[in-house]
């Protein structure tokens, strides 16, 4: 908190589940993110200051994460008097989860507690008279995510992230005794054997971090969006899914034009359903809407059912369904296996298979089977293995992760004084959640695993 | 009580490595100075190992000389053995470090002092502090004369309240054969100071004549003496050799059979020992799995037959030492000349000094060396010397001078000492340095000599001599950077495995190559022969080592933006609310003078350093808006 020339960013508004929320962006890159992710409705050659504009928030594949108002703040006319930008979405823990993802990918971090305030007062914004209000904000918002934090990291979470730091410093120990005491008679190991260790941490954190979007599914729920063809039985399922008619089903073609949405648990997860529109080419306007935005939250969504009319021979149009989804997590759920017409030739597809009649409930326990396994990994249903849920946390994996790949790499080709960079480095990136490592500790281990002294 | 006439602008109590330095600095910058000394004979003597240098030691050696001190010059004079450590292992941890012949060292450093203009040496034990007004006005010795002057340099060794133990026998002395100072911590204390009691040892110093040499290993110093000061282009001189010997079985059986005499565990010895410094006693205990402890034999000079068996200092009664030694190869018949002991000293609380090395309690007295808890000659010369030039800027009316951490290990030690709990003697370890790339032996002179210029200790010669070397680096940098290799040239890209060239690459770009030298480049490239070896070193470092050098760079600026934010001495914690109790009672404790150092105090939280901010930012916008009515 203390170096306050890089960007920051965090919500504004409490988020929940409902109405809007605002994404605040403080610092030098609010600009970049606006002119990277923000896609105006109306384009225009440069966003004005203080002018609100509505338009996309869009990844970098163009793909749009949530309709938006977008403001830029330019300095120093602004909370923080720094540039600031703010987004205001859908209240969403997903979209405004996305957005803060997005900003991450140009250095923008994540604000410590009180931080926009404290900026804010120190650029001269807020009133002499206020300085203790600040103060007492910083203090206590910054006890309370400590406390937070630390609950959060109970048990395996907090003994995998000791782990990593406790190897990470025996490695840089060794390093440092090596270094530092070159007339000891110090047991000669190579620097290739020591740090294999240092791979099988990189491993395990490299998992950790992958269980981030596992993690999220814990505290956010995840989208399980339903696609296919018209007419292939979607909201027949969504129905036997929610054991309830949630969605209108019929006959008729293009039935679902909106996307509908019901929270459900599945083994304990917290599960968004999502019904789209069947996707097809259509002259109807409503439902020309509504196979866009289906595409939309597919290309969100955690896993999509892929639902495909077992009663009828596979049509070309499936097969490009299936290529525009490669590369998702796609169950392939063969509906209306009780009509008896089962297309057992599906070698096109190599992902997960589930055969089921939504009209008569068969099969329907496999496929709640199969979505929770795939939520959660084998993650969290064999409790033993940690998992990440915070944002903070992952950032810190990522940039700790970072410094010891390249220590890895760069063993046996650079000289131990740069090595000993890499590590501290990924050290002091891990003490920003276990707390930090000093040189004291360091030289504490030396003294207590050498025998030095000469 | 007779008064002196003369009235010194600074005195220095003690005349061993960091007293030698601060009086020579003074002196050098024009100030009348006073060194005081309780032997004349026993000027900056080496009282235990006889060498200078190695890791970290080393690099401060090359600090010192930078700034303009003695100690570079001195060894330089004097080494009898020189190696450089580390040579495989990166550029910032390379580290001289040399044999010094101890009577030599002494020998000259002496006459150093003595030819210099408004120096004086003198004999004298300092029992008193003259303090009026909380300001140090002189000093009174145990012969009963009265020195005045402006400002005070103590610095004391292991002298103050020192306490020499053998066995279980135990007597006062401030060094084997030497006399303690007993009153003098007794006057700081009564000033206000904190003392705590620190200790430390040596080994047994063995003749020669009774060692056989024939049964341990030789090892001799480098073919190639690289000097450690900047005005040394290379030392040309007949070496002596270094053995190894090692402890075995036998000789740690002898050891634990008599842990009873050592007064180490019998509990007599209360004050702490550095862990990095054990005694032979304590390895034992502590690694009972180690079968053997290895120990350079190191001789004390050129002549004379005293041999320094290091890493075996010990606190046991000297008969036990024989029979521990004897019980060695080589050493089957080994003579004691002199028995090693352990030995209990006074120190001050270095958190009662500031980053000048002046005491807060009394304005004009600087503490150096053992006295702020630390060890080693480096440490206390480099001490010494930032304590002599500070006191002489403040009779001069100057800005002090603080070396900052990402300077020079002088401002890492500095730092440490004020920011941090003294629980063990201080040694400079290079892990200590988080800029560490950045602060090498070979840039110390690119590092300081401005700043040394700058105070007035840097002398025209040196100035110019880098002025030089400035110069061919920038010169040396270009034809790197210009000249560029390309495919007609057949010959170098063979040579360096450049194969088939698109475009042209720089001399840069295979300077840059992992498996490419500097040197190998020089042989091949006409524009750069000619070059003195350490100009093409810096080129070589710089354009090899940039990524991590840009990185490292890169943190400093962050660090030094909270530097820059000063902390005033007088600040009352008491006003700055919304911080613990905890981290106020630091607070009040350490005094920072930074925000960046606040910070660096143990249990300081990275959210109160922001509340801090936020107090000095009000204090400084109230003071802005007054000045402005």
């Amino acid at each position: 908190m203390i170096n306050d020339d890089d960007t920051i960013i965090a919500p504004a508004t409490a988020v929940n589940e409902s109405g809007l929320a605002v994404i605040r962006i403080s610092g030098k890159s609010a600009l970049l993110f606006l002119n990277k992710f923000f896609r105006p409705a109306v384009r225009s050659k440069e966003m004005k200051s203080h002018q609100l504009y509505l338009g996309h928030i869009v990844d970098h594949d163009q793909s749009v994460v949530d309709e938006v108002m977008a403001v830029y703040m330019a300095s120093p006319h602004s909370y923080t008097t720094e540039s600031v930008a703010e987004v205001h979405c859908h209240g969403s823990r997903q979209v405004v989860r996305r957005i803060i993802d997005l900003a991450g990918l140009l250095g923008i971090r994540i604000a410590q507690p009180g931080e926009f305030t404290y900026r804010a007062y120190l650029n001269g914004r807020i009133d002499l008279v206020q300085a203790e209000a600040v103060s007492r904000l910083i203090q206590s918002t910054s006890e309370l995510s400590r406390k937070s934090a630390l609950q959060q990291l109970e048990g395996h979470l907090s003994r995998e992230l000791y782990r990593y730091a406790h190897t990470i410093k025996q490695l840089l120990v060794q390093i440092e005794a090596w270094i530092d005491f070159p007339e000891e008679d110090l047991p000669e190991e190579s620097i290739g054997k020591i740090s294999l260790s240092a791979i099988g941490i990189y491993d395990a954190m490299v998992n950790l971090m992958a269980s981030y979007r596992t993690g999220q599914h814990v505290h956010e729920g995840a989208i399980v969006a339903l696609a296919g063809l018209p007419n292939a039985g979607k909201s027949s399922l969504m129905n036997a899914l929610l054991k309830q008619d949630r969605s209108i089903v019929s006959d008729i073609p293009g039935t679902t034009r909106d996307l509908i949405e019901q929270s459900t648990q599945i083994s304990g997860i917290k599960v968004r359903l999502v019904d789209t529109a069947g996707l097809r080419h259509s002259d109807d306007f409503i439902e020309q809407e509504g196979v866009r935005r289906a595409r939309n939250i597919l290309t969100t969504a955690d896993i999509i059912l892929l639902i495909m009319d077992g009663s009828v021979p596979v049509s070309d149009l499936f097969i490009d369904l299936l290529a525009e989804f490669s590369g998702l997590q796609v169950v392939l759920v063969i509906n209306k296996s009780d009509l008896c017409l089962v297309q057992d030739d599906v070698h096109f597809f190599s992902g997960p298979i589930v055969r089921l009649s939504a009209k008569y409930g068969e099969g329907l326990q496999d496929l709640v089977d199969m979505i929770s396994s795939l939520l959660l990994q084998d993650h969290l249903s064999s409790s033993e293995s940690p998992y990440i849920t915070e944002r903070r946390h992952y950032e810190t994996l990522l940039t700790a992760s970072q410094h010891l790949n390249s220590f890895i790499k760069n063993v046996g080709l650079v000289d131990l004084d740069l090595l000993s960079i890499d590590l501290r480095a990924a050290l002091d990136s891990l003490g920003q959640i276990t707390g930090v490592i000093t040189t004291d500790d360091l030289l504490n281990d030396v003294f207590s695993s050498f025998c030095i002294g000469k | 009580m007779t008064g002196y006439g003369k009235k010194y602008e600074v005195i220095v109590v003690g005349a061993g490595h960091a007293g030698c330095e601060a009086a020579l600095a003074a002196a050098r910058m024009g100030c009348l100075t006073l060194l005081l000394t309780m032997g004349l004979d026993t000027v900056a003597q080496m009282s235990c190992n006889p060498s200078i240098g190695g890791l970290a030691k080393g690099h401060l050696v090359h600090e010192i000389d930078a700034l303009g001190g003695e100690m570079g010059l001195n060894i330089d004079d004097t080494g009898i053995q020189f190696r450089r450590l580390n040579m495989r292992k990166g550029p910032a941890v390379r580290a001289g470090r040399a044999q010094a012949d101890r009577m030599a060292y002494s020998a000259r450093m002496k006459l150093v002092l003595e030819s210099v203009d408004l120096l004086d040496l003198k004999q004298g034990v300092v029992d008193e502090v003259v303090v009026k007004n909380y300001r140090v006005v002189g000093v009174r010795t145990r012969e009963g004369i009265e020195f005045s002057g402006q400002t005070v340099v103590i610095t004391a060794g292991t002298f103050m309240r020192g306490l020499i133990h053998v066995g279980m026998n135990n007597y006062p002395g401030g060094r084997a054969g030497e006399p303690a100072a007993d009153k003098l911590s007794d006057c700081l204390r009564s000033l206000g100071f904190v003392v705590g009691r620190l200790k430390t040892g040596t080994p047994a110093r063995l003749s020669a004549r009774s060692i056989d040499f024939g049964k341990l290993e030789r090892q001799s110093g480098d073919n190639e003496i690289r000097p450690f000061s900047f005005m040394n282009d290379k030392i040309e001189r007949n070496q002596v050799d270094c053995y190894i010997a090692h402890t075995n079985q036998k000789t740690h059986e002898i050891i634990r059979n008599n842990l009873d005499k050592s007064p180490l565990y019998a509990g007599v010895i209360e004050g702490v020992g550095p862990r990095y410094c054990p005694s032979i006693e304590d390895k034992v205990v502590r690694f009972p799995d180690k079968m053997s402890h290895q120990s350079f034999i190191e001789p004390e000079g050129v002549r004379g037959a005293e041999m320094y068996p290091s890493g075996l200092s010990t606190s046991l009664p000297a008969d036990v030492q024989l029979q521990y030694f004897r019980s060695m190869v080589g050493f089957e018949r080994v003579e004691i000349m002199r028995p090693g002991y352990a030995i209990e000293y006074d120190f001050v609380e270095p958190l009662q000094i500031q980053s000048t090395m002046e005491t807060r309690e009394v304005a004009g007295l600087y503490h150096a060396g053992q006295i702020n808890g630390t060890s080693g000659y480096e440490e206390a010369a480099g001490q010494g010397l930032l304590a002599g030039i500070n006191a002489a800027l403040q009779c001069q009316q100057s800005e002090p001078l603080i070396i900052r951490r990402d300077q020079g290990y002088l401002g890492v030690m500095v730092d440490d000492l004020v920011t941090q709990e003294t629980t063990e003697p201080y040694r400079m370890f290079t892990s200590r340095a988080e800029y560490r790339l950045l602060l090498r032996e070979d840039n110390a002179d690119l590092r300081l000599t401005q700043l040394g210029r700058h105070v007035g200790l840097v002398s025209d010669s040196r100035w110019q001599r880098y002025q030089e070397k400035l110069e061919l680096m920038e010169r040396a940098f270009s034809v790197c950077r210009d000249i560029t290799v390309t495919n007609k040239n057949a010959r170098l890209c063979s040579r360096f495995g450049l194969g088939e060239l698109k475009s042209g690459v720089t001399l840069e770009q295979v300077i840059k190559r992992p498996e490419v030298t500097v040197r190998q480049v020089e042989a091949e490239v006409p524009e750069l022969t000619g070059f003195p070896e350490k100009v093409l070193e810096q080129v070589e470092i710089a354009i090899k080592y940039e990524g991590y050098i840009a990185r490292q760079i890169e943190q400093v600026e962050r660090f030094v933006e909270l530097e820059k934010v000063k902390i005033p001495d007088d600040l009352d914690y008491a006003e700055v609310t919304s911080i613990s109790a905890e981290v106020r009672e630091k607070l009040i404790k350490y005094r920072p003078s930074s925000l960046g150092q606040a910070g660096r105090i143990q249990g300081v939280t990275p959210a109160a350093v922001a509340v801090l901010n936020v107090y000095l930012r009000k204090k400084t916008r109230e003071k802005t808006n007054e000045a402005g009515r």
